[in-house]
């Protein structure tokens, strides 16, 4: 039985940047556990001699010419874009008060 | 039933594209009528997000080319719908999420690029899972899609909508998306047709990323033919996807019509998967395969068992990777190029990044996103994520033996039929073994058609899958013609005919239903 405790569940919610409520913090702990559990059976034939494979089709280097292609306009960019001056997206602080 | 031959959203795509081409029906009339079928059932389907008000124009324009002597693409004027996870100028494309609620986008994707190419016109976006997660439809943000064969009842998902699109005659043609099954299964459990094919056959070109190793568009559509006309129209190789395959395909259409022509499957060998038929698979569903792979023998297939021992573990194996590549993939949503941002005074880009993405996704996203920060966690990283990789080697060894022995592997395209809205929504578990069947493809990289195989105890509709070896698209589409047309044979016509009727313009929410099963 994996034990997925309720700080594993806050600590990958930072990492993810999803603020969960109290709720679903908890109905996450339960259900990871269960879930985890229920796919932790990959380990079971997962040999040391067997090759990883992370690719239906294997491809290396897919490059094209080195010339300038298709590009957005900025008009297109900033199209579907919160909030934007013309020529930047404009975010909040990128630092809080403490830091 | 008995329906008017003028009634032009009853026509097979091939049919209508037909009339459309020797200039007997107008594209304007085709779309017309789609538009009005849309009108008076889709209160009640909900397998549209959006109805395109410019497909008239489109269509008009359409007209005027053809009459004035321009030739045309084959399937020019004929309507299609397109799965909401594709981004469409001038059409919302939302992928199902409150996140991308609105959002338009400044670039089509390349499939959709070029069915405006051959001229086709969209009739809207069709409704999905939130982000393709899903096996039901049910995870939508915007609300579940109804099975036209039982409106209490789920039409598959992720591709729920294109599925009930063209089950419910909205449209002929449609576009899809498999990760996992989100093709074939709705498939299944709608009496149609889709085809996942061969990764890196089609471009993912402004597909919204699910699982970037596993996703693969395709058609969806009430014919084999039908699906084999779309296939040759978007597949292809793309220069704007890094993965797509730099090859000459056959002709799938051509493939179809030898193999609706033959009547015969003499000299094909068949292998069942034995991990594929076995107590998960509903009675009702095993009786209808039986009664195909009867049906494959009768016409000349020789048909036998071939052990897959891998696939137990591919449920496993793909609820590791897709969560993993997912959880990456949907780090775009920053609130920042694009999508929604919630944001208070004070607060710094990350805090409203957190607060964004908590009020932009639904559970069932948050949930895999979260197993998937899991599994690719230090310390985890190589028991989960590691094995899993390790498995899909497995399987497409697995794969590799079996084709040895045969030309085509098949199996129930999902294990039930459809079942209701709700039922599975709060078990997270039982909903992923829904695509059992259909998951080992996509691990592997092969191609895969679901067709329809007949009504199970219940009088829903029951799905067979066929899947080739990679690359083998073309097999699909010749044997899967031929068992469509043995099969209609049987039937008095292909199964969508029997699907009962829907009541014109019933009122949106509306909990009523059709008469259960088909006459």
């Amino acid at each position: 039985m994996s034990e997925i405790t309720r700080e594993e569940v806050q600590h990958l919610a930072g990492l993810a940047r999803i603020a969960l409520t109290d709720d679903e913090v908890t109905s996450l702990t339960t259900e990871l556990s269960q879930i985890v559990d229920a796919i932790a059976t990959v380990r079971e034939v997962a040999g040391d001699d067997i090759p990883a494979t992370s690719h239906p089709v294997p491809m290396a280097n897919v490059l094209r010419e080195d010339v300038v292609g298709e590009t957005l306009t900025h008009e297109q960019a900033f199209a579907g874009a919160p909030s934007h001056d013309g020529e930047r997206f404009r975010v909040s602080a990128i630092l809080g008060e403490e830091q | 039933m008995a329906q008017a031959p003028t009634d032009l959203t009853r026509l097979a795509g091939y049919e209508l594209a037909g009339l459309l081409a020797a200039g007997e029906v107008s594209s304007v009339e085709a779309t017309q009528a789609h538009l009005d079928r849309i009108a008076a059932v889709d209160g009640e389907i909900h397998a549209f997000l959006h109805v395109n008000d410019g497909a008239l124009e489109q269509a008009k324009t359409i007209d005027e080319r053809r009459a004035s002597g321009e030739r045309l693409h084959d399937l020019a004027g004929a309507p299609v719908a397109i799965k909401d996870v594709l981004c469409t100028i001038g059409m919302p494309s939302t992928s199902g999420s409150r996140i991308l609620e609105g959002w338009v986008p400044p670039y089509d994707a390349t499939v959709v690029a070029r069915l405006k190419a051959a001229g086709l016109v969209a009739l809207g976006k069709t409704n999905m899972d939130e982000f393709a997660m899903g096996s039901s439809t049910e995870h939508s943000a915007y609300g579940p899609t109804r099975n036209p064969w039982d409106t209490e009842r789920i039409p598959g998902g992720s591709g729920g909508g294109s599925a009930a699109a063209v089950a419910a005659f909205e449209a002929p043609f449609a576009l899809g998306s498999d990760t996992g099954g989100s093709i074939r299964q709705p498939a299944a459990v709608t009496g149609t047709v889709g085809v996942k094919p061969t990764y890196g056959g089609v471009s993912r070109y402004g597909a919204i990323a699910l699982a970037s190793s596993l996703d693969q568009v395709g058609p969806v559509t009430r014919t084999v033919l039908d699906s084999a006309l779309i296939h040759d129209v978007i597949g292809g190789h793309d220069p704007h996807d890094s993965t797509s395959l730099k090859r000459e395909w056959p002709s799938f259409t051509a493939a179809a019509r030898e193999g609706a022509a033959s009547g015969s499957l003499a000299g094909l060998k068949v292998g069942v998967v034995k991990e594929l038929d076995s107590e998960g698979i509903a009675a009702d569903v095993q009786a209808r395969f039986q009664e195909t792979v009867q049906v494959l023998t009768d016409a000349g297939a020789e048909v036998v068992e071939v052990s897959c021992p891998s696939f137990e573990y591919s449920v496993a194996a793909y609820y590791l990777i897709l969560p993993a590549e997912a959880s990456s993939n949907l780090a775009r949503f920053d609130s920042v190029r694009f999508g929604l941002r919630v944001e208070q005074q004070g607060q710094t880009v990350e805090d409203v990044m957190a607060a964004s993405r908590e009020a932009g996704f639904g559970p069932e996203v948050k949930r895999r996103i979260i197993l998937g920060t899991y599994a690719l966690s230090a310390g985890y990283y190589d028991a989960y994520y590691g094995s899993a990789q390790k498995v899909r080697t497995l399987i497409q060894r697995d794969f590799d033996a079996a084709f040895e022995q045969v030309d085509l592997l098949i199996s129930p395209a999902a294990p039930t039929t459809a079942f209701k809205i709700g039922e599975k929504i709060d078990d997270p578990l039982a909903m992923y073994v829904n695509d059992i069947t259909t998951i080992p493809a996509n691990l592997a990289g092969i191609p895969g058609m679901g067709l329809p195989m007949g009504l199970g105890d219940d009088g829903l509709p029951v799905g067979l899958q066929l899947l080739a070896p990679m690359f083998e698209d073309a097999r699909l589409y010749r044997a899967g013609a031929t068992i469509e047309a043995l099969l209609a044979d049987r039937w008095g016509g292909i199964l969508t005919t029997q699907a009962p009727a829907l009541r014109d313009a019933a009122p949106s929410g509306s909990s009523a239903t059709t008469a259960g099963g088909a006459a």
